[in-house]
């Protein structure tokens, strides 16, 4: 059976593992190779490192800590952040990413996810949306809106319209945060991510608000994710992804167990 | 010598990576129709569409590929790789497989048993009834989790090594004689995926 999958997010600044609540407020968390290894080991089903200060001048810092993280990694790795043409997100597989998550970049360019698809395979392309609900309109999960420059630029879009979108353009998974529960630890926007799994064909992974294993059934079973990630309910020693997957699994989710 | 073809279809690195890591010296990445037809074993990684490998009928590495095979070289297909030792598959008609199993490889449903299937199959399922006198998948117990990212997938036939279920059981691993391939990434697979590795590099 196909089971759900528990992603473990490393959030990446200038070379470390950082966390933020709500996109703010930087706390060092590690080494992202050291950090990887041990999720891995742990039970996680995928690694994700998003590079959350991309510049410029960062790149090489970040192919370098790409490899490093690569090497010996024998799961799923998706590398995102900053990633603006194919040639970038061809240096990023080149250091050993499976996958490269995009966002700023699509909406401001919808042809860069066929473009590296065409190269690379469309399940080499994540598109990662930052959502917000529109608290204004009377229907605030389905009129939710698409946030770019990490979160701080609104863009106008409506994030389920441009979910479909981005699977028409051929993104192969769409990996959804929800800012508003982002770092809160008090669950998954569920309603949200069940609107978008259900508009589209393609996986969806649920970002934002981890803070338990019943968080992640929920949105598992209410928010019909493929897969969910979470960063700061590990890095803290708050649980392993074994003991997580075993406690989803109670709560009857297919998960990949033993691991 | 292990070859590793390059035939433009997605990420090697990962694959090279993992054979290395299991003690693999000898690796010669390569497009030339001489490298496989000498080589010791051959792997064809592959991810993308199944178009792609029409650039191997372009470079004559079908024909080697096919007389590397007869001679008795170990080959190993990973995804569209698998895909390829078909006749060929409904992803791009025009283009023939290797032939060496038969019938054609065909997307999955967009409903099975009256559920909506999403595709593409992405994410970890399991191996089922495992073939005991494989080779490739030895020491493997049935239930074992390996990753998968495909649309299309081959049907089960009396070579299917393994099968895994989506949508029905499709052949998650395809074996006779030397001729082997995996619908999983063995690459991307854990410790299961580097078992199955290993076992064809002691082939």
């Amino acid at each position: 059976m196909l089971t759900k999958r528990i992603i473990a997010c490393l959030d990446v600044r200038a070379g470390r593992v950082v966390k933020g609540i709500q996109f703010v407020d930087i706390v060092d968390a590690g080494d992202p190779a050291e950090l990887a290894h041990r999720h891995a080991a742990a039970g996680a089903d995928e690694i994700v490192l998003l590079d959350i200060t991309a510049t410029h001048e960062g790149r090489g810092t970040l192919l370098d800590t790409v490899k490093r993280t690569a090497a010996g990694l024998f799961v799923p790795f998706t590398v995102g952040g900053g990633i603006r043409s194919a040639e970038e997100a061809a240096a990023v597989f080149d250091a050993g990413a499976d996958k490269v998550s995009i966002n700023s970049a699509a909406i401001a360019r919808p042809e860069l996810i066929g473009e590296i698809g065409s190269s690379f395979g469309a399940q080499a392309v994540i598109v990662a949306i930052d959502a917000r609900r529109a608290k204004e309109s009377k229907d605030p999960v389905g009129d939710a809106e698409v946030y770019v420059s990490g979160g701080r630029k609104p863009t106008g879009r409506r994030v389920v319209e441009w979910a479909r979108e981005a699977e028409q353009r051929g993104a192969g998974e769409i990996l959804l945060t929800s800012m508003d529960c982002d770092g809160t630890r008090d669950g998954f926007d569920c309603e949200l991510t069940r609107r978008v799994s259900e508009a589209v064909q393609i996986p969806v992974i649920a970002s934002g608000g981890a803070g338990n294993a019943q968080h992640f059934a929920e949105v598992f079973k209410a928010g019909k994710a493929d897969a969910a990630l979470a960063a700061s309910i590990f890095h803290f020693g708050i649980t392993d992804s074994r003991a997580l997957k075993a406690e989803v699994a109670r709560a009857g989710v297919p998960m990949r167990l033993p691991c | 010598m292990i070859a590793v073809i390059d035939y433009k279809a997605g990420n090697l690195t990962s694959v090279v990576k993992a054979l290395r890591y299991l003690g693999a010296q000898d690796i010669v990445v390569t497009q030339s129709p001489e490298a496989v037809l000498h080589a010791e074993k051959i792997v064809l990684p592959g991810v993308g569409h199944f178009q792609a490998t029409q650039l191997l009928h372009d470079l004559q590495l079908t024909e080697a590929t096919r007389e590397a095979i007869a001679k008795g070289a170990p080959f190993l297909g990973i995804c569209v790789g698998l895909q390829w030792l078909y006749e060929g598959s409904t992803e791009a008609e025009s283009t023939e497989g290797l032939c060496q199993f038969a019938s054609k490889c065909e997307r999955f449903p967009a409903v099975f048993e009256g559920q909506e299937l999403k595709s593409p199959h992405v994410g970890w399922n399991s191996l089922e009834e495992i073939r005991p006198d494989s080779r490739l998948l030895a020491g493997i117990e049935s239930g074992s989790f390996v990753y998968y990212t495909h649309s299309w997938r081959a049907p089960v036939s009396a070579d299917t090594a393994a099968t895994t279920n989506y949508g029905g059981p499709f052949t998650a691993a395809v074996e006779r004689g030397n001729v082997m391939g995996v619908q999983f990434h063995p690459e991307k697979s854990a410790e299961t995926g580097l078992r199955v590795l290993k076992n064809f590099l002691e082939l």
